[in-house]
């Protein structure tokens, strides 16, 4: 096998699981932090809106680590560096 | 979306107008027209403000967001807004701004650009020291650095790096994934399913412009909030008869 097809098989097959794999753990900390945010509004209504600022930073945080995955495979199907440089030589 | 292809991954790739070895890329273009766009809004607006009940819709727009802006920087910080509104209240107006326009066919916002969430970010990077110092003093303010103990110097530092980092990164990837996932599905179903996913990505840059200038202020107020702290404290030792949970073993002392 060739470098040119190895490098692209290894590139979208590694986007696939960094979206894959990067995903479950943020999903799982961002459901749990809406539900906790959700039941502690419940008890304490008149706290809504520091309660939703601080979960809207929060979750921002979270997402973080699910969006550097996102750009990772973002990189590796559009703008890989070894795709480029296999394909220019 | 007409002149920005799947393939290219941030509007830095885009050639608009090139003279010569001059070219300017999107980003720079539609940064400039977002600039516009404020400055002369605000600036029409700003000519004719009034006082009394009768006050134009544009007036009573921006009154509603200065007023917005300088009450959620007094909720997070719990100081005297004015100081951070012009930084604060320029990042979530551009960022805000520029996120919305989206909804206009032709245009690629500025903020799917690496180049300018990083500028953005850098921004941030500078205004904590400034705040920090001019609150402080020099001294006091890389004090905090070695603020538990001296071993914590290096965390401290790599997470002020890596905090802006992270910044830059997340506007930059939450904007570019709206726009990716639009060209991928114009692409596969072009009729009305990249309309939801628009109307999603506007709520995206909403809250993304809120919280990138919420965790700005966030960041000022961490390198400020010693000063505060102090100031609490000795409040507290003058008057013992605050809203403070009574705790016998401080009352007993005081």
């Amino acid at each position: 096998m060739d470098g040119i097809s190895l490098i692209g098989m290894i590139s979208i097959f590694t986007a696939g699981l960094t979206m894959g794999l990067g995903t479950i753990g943020p999903a799982l900390g961002e459901g749990r932090a809406v539900a906790q945010a959700l039941s502690s509004i419940a008890q304490q209504p008149d706290e809504t809106g520091a309660i939703t600022r601080t979960l809207f930073v929060g979750l921002a945080m979270i997402e973080s680590t699910a969006i550097y995955c996102f750009v990772i495979s973002m990189i590796l199907i559009f703008a890989n560096p070894f795709w480029d440089y296999v394909i220019s030589r | 979306m007409e002149f920005m292809s799947l393939k290219d991954i941030t509007p830095d790739m885009v050639t608009i107008w090139q003279w010569g070895a001059i070219s300017l890329n999107a980003t720079i273009v539609f940064t400039w027209i977002v600039m516009a766009l404020i400055i002369v809004i605000s600036w029409l607006v700003t000519r004719g403000l009034s006082v009394d009940a009768q006050a134009s819709r544009w007036q009573t727009l921006l009154e509603v967001l200065v007023g917005g802006i300088r009450h959620q920087i007094r909720e997070v910080s719990r100081q005297d807004p004015d100081r951070y509104l012009p930084f604060i209240g320029t990042l979530f107006l551009f960022i805000a701004v520029s996120n919305l326009l989206t909804l206009f066919p032709v245009y690629i916002p500025p903020t799917g650009s690496l180049s300018t969430t990083a500028a953005l970010a850098i921004c941030v990077f500078v205004a904590v020291p400034v705040y920090g110092i001019i609150d402080l003093g020099l001294l006091g303010y890389l004090k905090l650095y070695i603020q538990p103990t001296i071993f914590m110097l290096p965390f401290n530092i790599m997470g002020e790096l890596s905090r802006t980092l992270a910044l830059a990164v997340r506007l930059f990837g939450n904007i570019m994934s709206g726009t990716k996932i639009l060209a991928i599905l114009l692409a596969v179903m072009p009729f009305f399913f990249p309309i939801l996913m628009r109307a999603l990505g506007l709520l995206t840059g909403l809250i993304q412009a809120y919280i990138f200038a919420i965790l700005a202020m966030v960041y000022i107020a961490s390198a400020t909030r010693v000063r505060e702290e102090r100031e609490q404290g000795a409040q507290m030792t003058t008057s013992p008869e605050t809203n403070q949970p009574h705790d016998p073993l401080k009352g007993d002392n005081l």
